[in-house]
């Protein structure tokens, strides 16, 4: 479903890769791998069409992202290192306010029994300012249990600063887009073990 | 044809050509001021109005020309770099804006200097003068856009898309300029009443404005081998050089 | 869960920045205080001759709204853009050039439509006639949307650079001539007592292509500041 095709990306003076090409089947995980700067999160962010490479393309669903790129996102769901929360707002309304954004809509009611969880029951209301660090990323990460209509999801770095059972809630979560059809690629520094799914490894070299 | 042009889109190649071009412009321009400052100064008549302070307007129209000229052109090559996405489109719009801005400035200050004896003051809120200034402030924001933004390739795609929105502004803010002018001001103070014009007049300020425009390529073909120079310095083409001139 | 078409998710990217915006009622607040405070500073500065500040105060309103708009546009998409909700926007499924007309209205509501409303207010201090203030009204009512649609190209621009707030002044005031000329223009002509249609009719024709082209370009430099 998901293709790169020769893909070559500069960033400043580097070139960062060159010919990178990869299929990704519906149900099939793409877990990228490489040292610090070695272009996975600009990989990624090619991927969802946020960069234009340098030469190749990427496909989805057979047509050329560039070309037309709302059919695309309209089956994306991308967290990238930054949570995309806003600290004034509360955990609920930023969950609800960003599904809308990529057009899925959310009662208050459901979003609280997802942020429930992802281990912030009782803390739906307070400002995302007044979280911790775990707290924030897992109020980011909650838009996976409600981004079921996605095929395609981008993350960067999802397991980062979690605790064990965390980890454990998002690879459940990954295990059922991947049941469902959906395709997943991500990146991660820790080693990823999924029951009943192989892990495809996409090595980027320095 | 069609291949042959996108050939001089590769770096290198526009290296080379732009060395060899330039030193052939700016002669001509030389050749060209000299021909355009002696009829001006020398041949032209002495005009009954005004003495021989007006003979300034062969630096000034000229100047006044070039610069929103240089604009368009600075425009049209951020258009091809934003469409083609070729990095020496911007590249060559980034060259022609110094000259550009500077075109500006001249026209500003001999606007002035023409001002003082003809009108008594430094400054005059005609039209043409109030739009090149604001003209000299699109220049800067430009230069100033691309400067502070530190990725080359962002630098060059903002500024270029500011040149873009600027360039359908300028008649925009012309017209609005000038009819604030003629509201304010009537009809009595204008710059832009020359004195009716004698044909050796009209022809010292059209060789003027040839002469500044074969400076303005010849320049900007030599900065623009300097940005080459400054973007490329790892590429292997940039690195042969280095070594064929130690 | 619902899938939600284009209204919905323009009305959700609206109510957000409202929100946000009344949270932070500070930074909204001190754009319209520093609109007030530039203009009665003005016949601090020139005299308290009724005749001298009848004479300067279409002048002085306008620029102090060009200044103030100024003010207020760096936070349009600052803080979305440090904490990345600014390219979930630009990975929505709908045109961004949309979404990003839905944030400059909803920063015009906040930072624009105050000053519009203040301002016959402030013209009272400069003992403009009735008429004159009314035409006021309208005049900013035309013109402070075009200073927030053009403005936002700046802003989308400037975003993560240093000094943003002084670039974007130096990138946007140029584009601000013609609104102000027509705007201060017609404030003039009305204390004048003629006729003022010719004035209102550049100021919405300035209007609508700065709503067409506005969004397209503001689009376009973020997209090209998120790469």
């Amino acid at each position: 479903m998901l293709e790169a095709l020769g893909l070559e990306c500069v960033r400043g003076h580097r070139r960062l890769f060159r010919g990178l090409t990869f299929h990704l089947a519906a149900g099939q995980m793409l877990w990228v791998l490489g040292p610090n700067g070695s272009g996975k999160t600009t990989l990624l962010r090619l991927l969802c069409g946020l960069l234009r490479p340098e030469g190749g393309n990427v496909r989805w669903k057979g047509e050329d992202v560039r070309g037309s790129p709302d059919s695309l996102h309209a089956d994306l769901l991308y967290l990238g290192h930054a949570p995309a929360v806003k600290d004034d707002l509360s955990s609920r309304e930023n969950l609800c306010f960003g599904l809308a954004q990529t057009g899925i809509g959310v009662t208050p009611r459901e979003a609280d029994a997802v942020l429930s969880e992802f281990g912030l029951a009782g803390r739906e209301m307070v400002p995302t300012r007044a979280l911790s660090q775990g707290q924030k990323r897992r109020a980011a990460l909650s838009r996976l249990s409600l981004g079921t209509a996605k095929a395609l999801w981008v993350l960067d770095e999802p397991f980062a600063a979690l605790d064990a059972q965390a980890v454990q809630l998002v690879q459940a979560h990954l295990g059922r887009q991947l049941t469902r059809g959906g395709c997943v690629v991500f990146t991660s520094h820790h080693e990823v073990e999924l029951a009943g799914h192989a892990v495809t490894r996409l090595q980027l070299a320095q | 044809m069609r291949l042959k042009v996108w050939r001089y889109a590769s770096p290198p190649a526009f290296y080379r050509l732009a060395g060899n071009l330039a030193p052939w412009f700016l002669g001509l321009a030389t050749l060209l001021a000299a021909a355009g400052l002696y009829i001006g100064f020398f041949v032209a008549p002495t005009d009954f109005q005004q003495g021989e302070s007006y003979r300034i307007i062969f630096v000034h129209v000229p100047a006044a020309w070039m610069s929103m000229f240089l604009y368009i052109v600075m425009a049209f090559w951020c258009v091809i770099g934003l469409v083609f996405n070729t990095r020496s489109s911007f590249m060559m719009a980034l060259a022609l804006a110094p000259t550009g801005a500077m075109f500006t400035f001249i026209a500003l200050w001999t606007g002035a200097l023409w001002g003082k004896p003809t009108w008594g003051t430094w400054w005059v809120w005609d039209a043409r003068l109030t739009s090149e200034l604001i003209l000299l402030f699109l220049y800067i924001g430009f230069l100033s856009l691309h400067a502070a933004i530190d990725d080359t390739r962002r630098a060059d795609r903002s500024a270029a898309l500011l040149a873009l929105v600027g360039v359908i502004n300028v008649p925009i803010i012309y017209f609005s300029v000038q009819w604030w002018s003629t509201l304010h001001q009537g009809a009595s103070v204008s710059l832009t009443r020359a004195p009716t014009m004698a044909a050796t007049m009209l022809v010292g300020m059209l060789i003027m404005s040839l002469a500044a425009w074969m400076y303005a390529i010849g320049v900007s073909l030599l900065r623009v081998r300097t940005i080459m120079l400054e973007r490329e310095s790892d590429a292997d083409w940039v690195r042969e050089l280095k070594a064929e001139q130690l | 869960m619902t899938a939600l078409g284009l209204a919905p998710v323009l009305t959700a990217v609206l109510r957000r920045d409202l929100t946000l915006a009344l949270r932070r009622r500070s930074d909204v607040l001190t754009t319209f205080f520093f609109f007030v405070i530039v203009v009665s500073l003005f016949p601090l500065g020139v005299g308290a001759q009724s005749s001298i500040l009848r004479s300067i105060a279409p002048g002085v309103v306008w620029v102090a709204a060009l200044l103030a708009s100024m003010l207020a546009l760096v936070r349009l998409f600052a803080s979305d853009f440090d904490d990345g909700t600014l390219e979930q926007l630009a990975l929505s499924p709908q045109p961004l050039v949309l979404l990003v007309a839905a944030k400059v209205l909803a920063h015009w509501l906040v930072s624009g439509l105050p000053l519009v409303l203040v301002a016959p207010l402030l013209g009272l201090q400069f003992d403009l006639p009735a008429g004159a203030l009314g035409v006021m009204m309208l005049t900013l009512l035309l013109g402070t949307p075009c200073l927030s649609l053009i403005g936002a190209i700046g802003a989308a621009l400037t975003l993560g650079v240093r000094s943003a707030g002084g670039l974007l002044a130096l990138l946007v005031l140029p584009l601000y001539v013609p609104v102000l000329i027509f705007g201060a223009g017609a404030v003039s002509t009305a204390v004048g007592g003629m006729s003022v249609s010719g004035h209102v009719s550049v100021l919405g024709a300035c209007l609508l292509i700065a709503l067409v082209l506005g969004p397209w370009a503001s689009a376009a430099a973020v997209r090209i500041a998120i790469e």
